[in-house]
């Protein structure tokens, strides 16, 4: 379905992103584990298309189109959402109008399903804004509620944990699931290796290159016994010549 | 022929109201407290018990008042209907509300003008909320696309002990032409006054807003929220001014301009004032271009640039 080749970044002569290659299958969720700094969401970012990040070199292929030239919009028609790291407020949004547009042909049924799955009562939720009166941990559970909503074919979700309180997690996770069931293939972005419980496979990063990719309990351990104590985190790859 | 005339203007400028949101039916319940003024016409008065509407005509407009009797709880909010239908036209309204001590009313208020091609609409108006008294106040403007209209909306408010105070001003359909906003409220002990202004400016729409609060009594609070969108050649000034005057009185001042196109100008100026040790007021004042995540967080969900722009806009400015 997305064939990252040989994709490269560099930002102010710093090489950010280094030949890094990456395949998500069909229905499959692909964990992307990596200590912070390493280049994750620089990753989710250039698939995506947002934050100006043009690559300098290599090619995103999506369903056997390279999507490089697309903008935000396009690729979304496409079938490729990001659920942000820290989601954006929106003042006078309600939950309700924001998960509507996610779900154009979606009724109010259906809107509220999706609030029921990543936990949260619809009652308690419809009419309040998508704005800083919400929680960090609310607005990233709507955040993934909307992309349950959009059902995209391909949907990056960049650390869906990270700040999440240890109720709240199950009901991410349990979230992120019913999105693969219902069709979508999943990118799941985090530096926690317990949750690659739920992901077919598993890609470490490692300054700016996927470094290792395997089966989730093996990688992950991998990850652990090495990713840890690693002193290459936010060492530019092209300064390290040991990686 | 009079009768017919006012019969006209009347259905003209409900059917106006109808247009921009306004409930028809409110106007034609008896148990709702309404008043219809055309140019300087009182189209319709309504009264309920508890409340006293009462309306002179002038010159160039009507003198009114409104009254809210001593622990009257007004269940159905109070519907005001101005507007000018011609393209030409000076309206000045004159405007008294005392709320006697505990009552508590709600009133909404629409003012059209869908044809304005040269209009002057005037408010000076005296609000006194006494004691524990509740005034929920909400205005919305319809001008029309010519931009051919002044607005020069003034009020005093005084606010009694544990007063509530609720003024939602909103200008968004249609364009503003020149706006010279200036309200100014006194608050007394424990009373809250908060004010909500939202204006959405195009063209060459010019938008002058003063707001004042001056927190004189112990434990008093306030808020002032304005909201403006420019775009085209609009140009805007926005002072929110809050004085503390008085222990432990809490006054806000937050104010958000959003510029969306290259010619379009925004200024605020926060005034904050402390006077009294115990007071505390603080301001947040944030102009600028419309956020670039917002409208990718629009974009990734499909929306192409300019939908995820008016939907930021359109939800700043609900």
């Amino acid at each position: 379905m997305l064939t990252v080749e040989n994709l490269q970044l560099r930002l102010n002569g710093k090489l950010v992103i280094d030949d890094l290659t990456l395949q998500v299958n069909d229905g499959e969720i692909l964990g992307v584990l990596g200590e912070n700094g390493t280049g994750k969401t620089t990753v989710a970012y250039l698939i995506m298309g947002v934050n100006n990040y043009k690559p300098t070199g290599g090619r995103v292929i999506f369903e056997g189109e390279d999507i490089a030239d697309l903008s935000v919009s396009q690729r979304a028609k496409k079938g490729i959402s990001l659920a942000w790291q820290e989601p954006a407020r929106i003042e006078g949004l309600r939950v309700r109008d924001y998960l509507k547009l996610s779900g154009s042909n979606f009724g109010i049924e259906q809107i509220e399903r999706c609030l029921l799955m990543v936990g949260m009562e619809p009652s308690q939720y419809l009419d309040r804004d998508v704005d800083n009166t919400l929680s960090g941990g609310e607005r990233k559970r709507i955040e993934l509620a909307s992309i349950l909503a959009m059902r995209p074919k391909l949907a990056i979700l960049d650390e869906p944990d990270s700040g999440i309180d240890i109720v709240s997690l199950p009901l991410i996770l349990n979230g992120i699931v019913e999105l693969n069931k219902q069709g979508s293939s999943v990118v799941l972005i985090t530096h926690n290796e317990k949750v690659m419980e739920i992901v077919h496979r598993v890609s470490v990063m490692c300054a700016g290159k996927v470094v290792r990719t395997g089966v989730p309990a093996e990688t992950s351990q991998w990850f652990k016994d090495n990713c840890r104590t690693c002193l290459h985190i936010n060492v530019p790859a092209d300064k390290d010549k040991s990686i | 022929m009079i009768d017919y005339l006012v019969e006209k203007e009347y259905r003209g400028l409900v059917d106006a109201y109808e247009r921009v949101g306004g409930d028809r039916s409110a106007l034609l319940n008896n148990d709702v407290a309404s008043l219809v003024v055309h140019e300087n016409k009182i189209l319709s008065a309504s009264e309920i018990e508890g409340v006293k509407l009462t309306g002179e005509s002038q010159e160039h407009g009507i003198m009114a008042g409104l009254l809210i009797e001593e622990d009257c709880k007004v269940s159905r909010p109070i519907h005001l209907c101005f507007g000018i239908l011609p393209q030409e036209g000076l309206q000045e309204i004159g405007l008294r509300v005392d709320v006697r001590r505990g009552a508590e009313v709600k009133v909404i208020a629409h003012c059209i003008f869908p044809n304005a091609v040269h209009i002057i609409h005037k408010m000076d108006a005296v609000i006194n909320i006494e004691d524990n008294a509740s005034f929920s106040y909400k205005e919305t403007h319809y001008h029309g696309e010519s931009g051919g209209i002044e607005v020069i909306p003034k009020a005093k408010v005084t606010l009694g002990e544990k007063a509530l105070y609720e003024n939602t001003f909103s200008l968004v359909e249609g364009c503003v032409g020149k706006l010279d906003f200036d309200f100014e409220v006194s608050s007394a002990a424990r009373s809250v006054a908060e004010m909500i202004l939202k204006v959405y400016g195009k063209k060459d729409d010019v938008i002058k807003i003063a707001e004042r609060v001056n927190l004189n009594g112990d434990g008093a609070r306030s808020l002032i929220k304005t909201r403006v969108v420019l775009r085209d050649r609009a140009r805007a000034e926005v002072i929110g001014e809050t004085y503390g005057n008085a222990p432990y009185a809490r006054g806000h001042v937050d104010c958000i301009e959003l510029i969306n196109g290259e010619e379009a100008i925004g200024k605020a100026i926060p005034i904050v004032l402390v006077r009294n040790e115990k007071a505390k007021v603080t301001h947040e004042a944030a102009i600028g271009s419309i956020d670039r995540r917002q409208v990718e967080t629009l974009m990734a969900r499909g929306l192409d640039e300019n939908e995820a722009v008016d939907v930021i806009v359109r939800g700043i400015l609900r």
